[in-house]
């Protein structure tokens, strides 16, 4: 209980630190806003060559609304990705202050998420424009977006706080997760559909952040419902990996200090 | 004023010498030792040590204490532990109130931030809300009178200026609980002075202040007990005079040469009882008995002081107060005894002793550290020496009227 009111003290500490974060990576950067899109740019290039090679096999025109739809799930799992990375480095980064100041420690990977947070939105924007351009038009499922992003949110935070504290009492988990999440976009639908696998789809949407892609991409470009289902076990995912997360985060965490 | 505010309860501390895990084979044993006993063993692996052994003390609110020891007695830790960064392995530690902890100023500063960006950032990060600095912000920057350079990157400060800021923020906390670890020795003299003066105000104003310092002038003028850690372990806890010449105890060794070997020192006061701490001013008497290994001839002994870096204040000896000489067989002992006014004032001072023979060659020559007087200050001036100062302000007419005296002095320079 004092952990949550610890926490709750901690929003103007969460706030600095994430406009810190955000400062310091528009400080004195070459690429400005633009660094928001570049991860997303990247992924969304790589998926329309592999689209476009499918298209050739299949002799399927590629659409524009295979565009949209790797847009939509590359700015997501860039997201993702690039918050848990950061996310697990940030009590190592922050070596001073976790020697030398208390306060809740997972204010560090949360601050990172946050942060990370402004450049998806940053990248939204100018997903809304592609929108705008490629005529994806407006349905009521895009009510569903807010709900779906808040799950891929909670299930990056607790990612991000649990990989947090293992890289600092191992090193090299830091390695490790840049392995997984370098062959991690293979393994998740982001460059292609969970459907195209037919009766094998549960098996990628066993992935929490795989459900989640997908009932982006229903409710955004194919302007469809949901798959409740799996939407459900998304965020069953997301509430049980946010409390799990923090409770292994805090049980270690007198340990930080001494063990960093 | 009574109700306790800080209890430090027979603390236990330990540490792992070396690294921490050298490879699997030591890995999965510990981790597998650490899920079944979750009881806090007191009991200690081949590679562990106390950094605190069996610590106690409590202080009601307004109380200050310092803590003292040499390096790597536990200070630090005991700070640390005080602030919830670490936690004891038995033991409890119980803080009322808000507290501030400056283990390290300026710590969480980021160099590509401005000092009015990192004000608010270092703010948070020692628990202030964004409000309350938007209100004490002017405040802040008058203390640290860095108004010129608030939109500067703090990686361009000084290390002073970096310490400067961080102290004006820690310092606009208004904790109930106030921990410092030595971290005003950066930073000029007048600004150390700012900040003493700031905790001397906290104190006053009914925060209790834990202290640690190697400057034991600044700690026996801010507190009025201290405890004396050696390894972890509790030494003394009490009046913090006492407590610092039991911790000078520590330094004294007896010093020999193959002619010479010291075999008493003592440090007193007018009236022969043993100090360490003076009050600016006070009399002391330096005594030394010092015994011949080899027949000594003619010599004289000098009495040196400098201060705690190393600075010659003064030096004195025997041949140019008395005729005698020491001429001493084996094993004759002789008793040197110099007295001085110590008209030295808040910092530490290094006596040292010499004995020398006519010809200017040295049988015995322990520069610095054979004792050291501690003096206080009375906060009636700043600086080394005690001039034992007096000051009046008169108003109206000059009293011995002499008008015009400062300015026909004035004139003359100007016609000069």
């Amino acid at each position: 209980m004092t952990a949550i009111r610890e926490l709750i003290n901690s929003v103007d500490l969460l706030y600095m630190l994430t406009w810190k974060e955000i400062r310091i990576r528009y400080k004195q950067s070459v690429m400005g806003l633009l660094w928001a899109i570049l991860m997303p740019i990247l992924i969304v290039g790589a998926g329309m060559l592999m689209k476009q090679a499918y298209s050739f096999a299949s002799h399927s025109p590629l659409t524009i609304r295979d565009l949209l739809s790797v847009s939509v799930k590359a700015v997501m799992w860039a997201f993702f990705a690039s918050a848990v990375k950061f996310g697990a480095n940030s009590l190592i980064t922050n070596q001073n202050l976790v020697t030398k100041i208390y306060f809740p420690r997972e204010i560090l990977p949360l601050a990172c998420v946050f942060a990370n947070f402004f450049d998806f939105l940053v990248a939204t924007v100018f997903l809304g424009l592609l929108m705008l351009i490629g005529r994806a038009g407006i349905s009521v499922q895009l009510l569903w977006t807010p709900l779906i992003i808040v799950l891929l949110f909670m299930i990056t935070a607790s990612v991000a706080v649990v990989l947090s504290c293992a890289n600092l009492f191992f090193r090299d988990v830091k390695y490790i997760v840049e392995v997984l999440f370098t062959y991690g976009i293979l393994f998740t639908p982001v460059l292609y559909s969970a459907r195209a696998f037919g009766k094998w789809a549960p098996a990628l949407l066993l992935n929490p952040v795989g459900s989640i892609l997908e009932a982006i991409n229903d409710v955004v470009v194919l302007q469809r419902a949901p798959s409740f289902g799996w939407l459900a076990y998304a965020a069953g995912c997301a509430v049980i990996g946010l409390f799990v997360s923090w409770l292994i985060f805090k049980r270690a965490e007198p340990l930080f200090a001494q063990e960093i | 004023m009574s109700e306790i505010s800080v209890r430090f309860q027979n603390v236990w501390k330990k540490f792992r010498r070396g690294e921490r895990y050298d490879s699997l084979r030591d890995l999965i044993p510990a981790a597998a030792r650490r899920l079944l006993s979750h009881e806090k063993s007191v009991q200690l692996t081949s590679r562990e040590f106390w950094a605190l052994h069996d610590v106690s003390f409590q202080l009601r609110r307004g109380e200050a204490i310092g803590i003292i020891g040499p390096n790597g007695s536990g200070k630090s830790t005991t700070l640390k532990l005080l602030s919830r960064i670490l936690k004891p392995d038995t033991g409890s530690v119980q803080v009322h109130g808000r507290m501030g902890a400056l283990i390290e100023l300026g710590a969480g500063f980021h160099p590509d931030l401005t000092g009015r960006e990192n004000i608010y950032l270092n703010g948070t990060i020692l628990g202030m809300k964004r409000a309350e600095i938007d209100k004490k912000f002017d405040s802040i920057v008058d203390f640290c009178e860095l108004q010129d350079f608030l939109d500067t990157p703090v990686k361009r400060y000084s290390s002073g200026m970096y310490a400067r800021l961080g102290f004006a923020v820690a310092a606009h906390l208004e904790p109930e609980v106030l921990i410092v670890d030595e971290v005003l020795s950066v930073g000029d003299y007048h600004f150390q002075e700012k900040c003493f003066s700031k905790m001397r105000e906290f104190t006053s104003n009914g925060t209790t202040l834990v202290f640690v310092s190697h400057n034991l002038a600044a700690i026996s003028s801010l507190c009025t007990t201290a405890l004396l850690l050696n390894r972890g372990e509790p030494v003394f806890q009490g009046d913090v005079r006492t407590a610092i010449s039991k911790y000078y105890a520590f330094y004294e060794e007896s010093r020999e040469t193959k002619y010479l070997s010291i075999e008493d020192i003592q440090l007193t006061d007018a009236e022969g009882r043993p100090r360490e701490v003076f009050e600016p001013g006070e009399r002391a008497v330096f005594k030394v008995v010092v015994r011949a290994l080899q027949p000594v001839n003619r010599a004289h002994a000098g009495l040196l002081i400098h201060t705690k870096d190393g600075q010659p204040l003064f030096d004195t000896a025997t041949s140019r107060h008395t005729d005698d000489r020491l001429t001493l067989g084996p094993q004759e002992a002789a008793t040197i005894e110099f007295g001085v006014d110590l008209n030295l004032q808040n910092d530490v001072f290094r006596i040292g002793f010499t004995v020398t023979s006519e010809f200017d060659e040295f049988y015995l020559y322990c520069n610095m550290n054979l004792k050291q007087a501690v003096m206080t200050g009375d906060r009636k001036s700043n600086g080394l020496v005690h001039l034992n100062p007096s000051a009046r302000v008169l108003f109206g007419e000059l009293p011995n009227s002499r008008p015009g005296v400062v300015v026909s002095v004035g004139e003359r320079d100007r016609l000069l």
